[in-house]
């Protein structure tokens, strides 16, 4: 191969690397500000959360299908998630009603989104615990995770 | 504390969008890197395009594809540019491993390419798998102590074996394998989820000494007793790079679990004293230095008693060979330095491809730390966030040690370049720290479920209620 070949392969493969990385470099950029939802998509987005609400999703195999409080005064006591989101609390309305003098009257929340299924604290004074830790925030549980709300620990079942 | 996360929140009306078609293009231009680079190996070293480069094209974007299609199923919301600037490292190795091959007639690559295969096989694996990396906070000890036995099987008399004056590598069945490379991982895991429990106690209890806060001893024994013990067995093994490793991981993850830069000052104090005592106590140590600063007085001395810089000169005359745009690949010698394949790889690249190659693959390093620390600082639990900046600092931290070792910033240790190095273990382990930085990304950059139209049913369902009892 003549010399004038061998510079541009090497003239081209630089250019190669360098235009990855500034591709890789521009993605990141377009990425830092993420997608602004607008009102309008997200009001769709909830509409149609709120359809698949009334026509529930296909079941998986293996998806939970109820509530279970496995520790506690009340354990046993069991809720079907198909009336999901199921309320956890002291107070008359919770679908798992709890007599723990450590639960809130509504306490926390078992939701869905998608085929996953979150807990959400709804303020309550000694907390929601998974494992040792605290929630702050909707958090992702699954089939046999132990929520410990008060006394009282709750899990998913199938 | 509840905090709603209804249309309110400003913070809602921000969410990271998939990216997925990003990743594929990204993915395409890095398959450009890697086959290009071997394209052009052929065509510098043979004259000629190699005859395999459509097999290997098409077993290199078969992995590819395969890694993309795993990530677009199972992590949606991943960082679009991790996978592909590890692709691109590690394609961009292969073909330096190859052209290295060329000239001295062994077989590195081809191993590396069936590394490379298990690689992005335990990479798809730990996706499909681990579905949430809070799973492993289960196994806090479990890791720990699986960490200290890997450390501890080169040791052992039937599997470990020295190479090179370093006890780092085990042999069964003709396969070597260094366990402290997979250790890494482990003792990332053990670290995030101690600290993710004890972080508070770590930062707050504890009595002020000289301007520092010290935690309580039942708080930081037994995290303090784990990595003492793992950096102990690395010392006694002569593995400088590792220990180096492990100890500026140990500070980082403490400095980011406890907001306390005043671990920084104690850290770099410890580590003055320990390098001090190190170049007392130990010859290897004391040798490394010398050859560091004096690196022409011991160059070709042909004196056995005398350290060589050899390695260290030979790669230094590399880079000012490669120059500005490099030697072009067939166009240099990198065969020259000893074992360019694996820790002095970088030497190879500087001489073929010039400091404008060089500058490029320090930034596809940068740019996967970026995406770590990215991925950290949006993670919404401790677990993520401690995990994700430990896998971050240990790429860091190899790239520095190898890359200052090689150009003469710091005295040289070995270690492997991730991803780009020949080293199977080391490979291997890259792609699944890789794999878990992505589950960590997926996780953060998923948007907060939407449950406050749940919220309204749930407040009319319980109107009701009260109008039904009147």
């Amino acid at each position: 191969m003549s010399e004038l070949t061998l510079l541009l392969v090497r003239i081209a493969y630089l250019a190669v690397l360098w235009i990855f990385v500034l591709s890789a470099i521009s993605v990141i950029r377009s990425d830092m500000f993420g997608a602004r939802v607008p009102e309008t998509a997200r009001g769709q987005a909830a509409g149609r959360t709120k359809e698949k609400k009334a026509k529930p999703p296909p079941k998986r195999r293996g998806a939970p299908t109820h509530v279970l409080v496995t520790e506690g005064s009340n354990a046993g006591e069991r809720a079907d998630l198909a009336s999901a989101p199921v309320l956890i609390g002291r107070g008359n309305d919770a679908a798992i009603r709890l007599d723990d003098d450590y639960v809130s009257t509504r306490h926390a929340r078992i939701a869905a989104s998608g085929d996953q299924w979150f807990v959400e604290d709804l303020g309550s004074t000694n907390g929601t615990y998974i494992g040792t830790v605290r929630i702050t925030q909707p958090t992702t549980i699954t089939l046999g995770t132990q929520v410990r709300i008060g006394k009282t620990i709750v899990e998913l079942r199938k | 504390m509840s905090v709603s996360f209804g249309p309110s929140n400003p913070l809602l009306g921000f969410v990271h969008r998939r990216r997925r078609g990003a990743e594929l293009f990204l993915l395409v231009l890095a398959l450009a890197v890697g086959v290009g680079a071997y394209a052009a190996v052929g065509v510098g070293v043979e004259d000629t395009v190699p005859a395999d480069l459509f097999g290997y094209g098409g077993w290199l974007a078969g992995l590819i594809v395969a890694a993309h299609l795993v990530v677009r199923f199972v992590a949606p919301y991943a960082d679009p540019v991790l996978l592909p600037v590890v692709a691109a490292l590690n394609g961009l190795g292969l073909a330096v491993i190859h052209r290295l091959d060329l000239a001295d007639d062994t077989h590195f690559a081809s191993r590396q390419l069936i590394w490379m295969t298990v690689g992005v096989g335990l990479f798809i694996g730990t996706l499909l798998l681990l579905r949430d990396h809070r799973v492993l906070t289960r196994f806090t000890y479990t890791s720990g102590l699986a960490a200290i036995v890997l450390l501890l099987m080169p040791m052992m008399p039937i599997v470990g074996t020295s190479k090179r004056g370093a006890k780092i590598w085990i042999e069964v069945g003709g396969l070597s394998f260094q366990p402290g490379e997979v250790a890494k991982v482990m003792l990332v895991i053990a670290f995030a989820g101690y600290l993710v429990l004890h972080r508070d106690a770590l930062a707050l209890a504890g009595r002020r000494v000289l301007f520092v806060d010290l935690p309580r001893g039942r708080d930081l024994g037994p995290i303090l007793g784990m990595w003492l013990v793992s950096l102990g067995i690395l010392v006694f093994q002569r593995d400088l790079g590792s220990s180096l490793l492990f100890f500026g991981l140990f500070l980082v993850m403490l400095y980011v679990a406890t907001e306390r830069a005043g671990w920084l000052v104690v850290g770099s104090t410890l580590f003055v004293l320990g390098a001090t005592a190190g170049y007392f106590a130990f010859g290897h140590v004391r040798e490394r230095f010398e050859i560091w600063l004096h690196p022409f007085t011991y160059y070709k001395t042909g004196d056995a008693s005398l350290p060589s810089s050899d390695q260290l000169v030979d790669a230094r005359f590399g880079f000012g060979w490669g120059g500005l745009i490099g030697r072009g690949f067939g166009g240099g010698d990198p065969q020259l330095v000893p074992f360019a394949e694996s820790d002095f790889i970088l030497s190879s690249i500087g001489e073929e491809l010039g400091l404008t190659g060089m500058v490029a693959v320090l930034l596809m390093y940068g740019l996967i730390v970026e995406r770590a620390l990215r991925a950290a600082l949006i993670s919404r639990e401790g677990f993520g966030k401690l995990l994700a900046a430990g896998l971050g600092a240990v790429i860091a931290l190899q790239v520095f040690v190898v890359a200052g070792g090689v150009t003469g910033l710091i005295p040289l240790t070995g270690l492997t370049t991730p991803f780009l190095s020949y080293g199977g273990s080391s490979l291997v382990a890259n792609w699944v720290i890789a794999a878990l930085l992505l589950r960590v990304s997926d996780l953060a950059r998923r948007p907060i479920p939407d449950l406050s139209s749940d919220d309204e049913d749930a407040d009319e369902s319980a109107t009701q209620v009260i109008k039904v009892a009147r």
